[in-house]
């Protein structure tokens, strides 16, 4: 008898705060699991943002700093500096990552830091009441967008992976999402080739994972994962954007 | 045929249901006749021999209450 799968070493045993069925806990999963296997959890950095992930210092089993709204990766830049021999990442969401957080998150990668970037997007500010982000999909119904989004009056959604990916300084750019096994272990591996490159110093890695928010969205938890994959994957395609090949 | 054995941490579970929808053999459902500790029907395994050893109920568990294990023939 073997055990082929249990907790990670790299998550902490605090039970995750986030609601039934948000893929928050699968993502958090991923990134431990990966800090594990490539036995750098003792000198990762984890820049947690502002937004449903705050608490996740709590979760990791890392050394974490809270950066203000939006600033993780400016946050990032400075501890990998400081800290060349630290693995840095940052997690934030849209709400942090795609709006007040967008002009951090554009110069660090123009600058190429040697940091890991994962964005968790999920079309909707979810930790302050489901309210419409820049990612909200067109039509999509929010708190805000009680009609749906007008795209003539709100504009289009951002997406994030393509922008990051025009820029030179940008490494390693993947868009992935975690609505089935399958689609987990694909995540588990962009994530992992993400800190590969920052191993190697390769310089700025990001995935965006495509995420749901099934209390935002007023869906139960199997059905979001379905509007994800009918409704989100259309305007965001999964896909590797930018590879250097700095990590093989 | 590989045989496997999933055990939960039942009082972490959340009752999210994801478990349930991704088993490719159909064992697991919600018990609705109990809340655990933290208020929600936790997730079990009612036929526990017809397990597969999949791991696919623990990949998409978001909050890493199964573990999984392959029992040896």
């Amino acid at each position: 008898m073997s055990v082929i799968f249990k907790k990670t070493k790299g998550l902490t045993d605090t039970p995750f705060t986030y609601c039934p069925g948000c893929t928050h806990g699968i993502i958090h999963r991923l990134v431990a699991e990966v800090l594990e296997e490539l036995n750098i959890i003792d000198r990762s950095v984890l820049i947690a943002s502002v937004g449903c992930s705050v608490m996740s210092y709590e979760f990791f089993n890392c050394d974490a700093v809270q950066a203000a709204h939006g600033r993780a990766p400016a946050v990032a830049t400075g501890v990998k500096r400081v800290r060349p021999d630290s693995i840095v990442f940052t997690y934030q969401g849209d709400g942090d990552l795609a709006s007040i957080g967008t002009g951090e998150i554009v110069q660090a990668a123009h600058r190429g830091e040697n940091i890991t970037v994962i964005f968790v997007n999920n079309a909707i500010y979810g930790m302050t009441g489901g309210q419409m982000a820049p990612t909200t999909l067109p039509g999509q119904v929010t708190t805000t967008s009680p009609y749906g989004r007008d795209t003539h009056l709100q504009g289009e959604p951002i997406r994030i992976s393509e922008m990051i990916a025009t820029i030179p300084g940008a490494a390693f750019v993947e868009r992935v999402t975690v609505v089935d096994p399958l689609t987990i272990r694909k995540a588990k591996t962009a994530i992992k080739k993400a800190f590969e490159v920052q191993l190697r110093n390769g310089g700025f890695s990001m995935v965006e994972v495509l995420s749901s928010c099934n209390i935002g969205w007023g869906l139960s938890p199997v059905d979001s994962l379905k509007f994800i994959k009918d409704k989100m994957v259309p305007y965001y395609p999964l896909g590797n954007f930018k590879d250097k090949g700095v990590q093989s | 045929m590989i045989k496997g054995r999933v055990s939960f941490n039942e009082d972490t579970c959340k009752g999210c249901g994801l478990c349930v929808s991704v088993c490719p053999v159909k064992i697991l459902k919600l018990d609705t006749s109990r809340v655990n500790a933290i208020g929600y029907t936790p997730a079990f395994c009612f036929e526990p021999e017809k397990c597969i050893a999949c791991s696919s109920c623990a990949l998409i568990c978001p909050d890493v209450v199964i573990t999984v294990e392959r029992l040896e023939s």
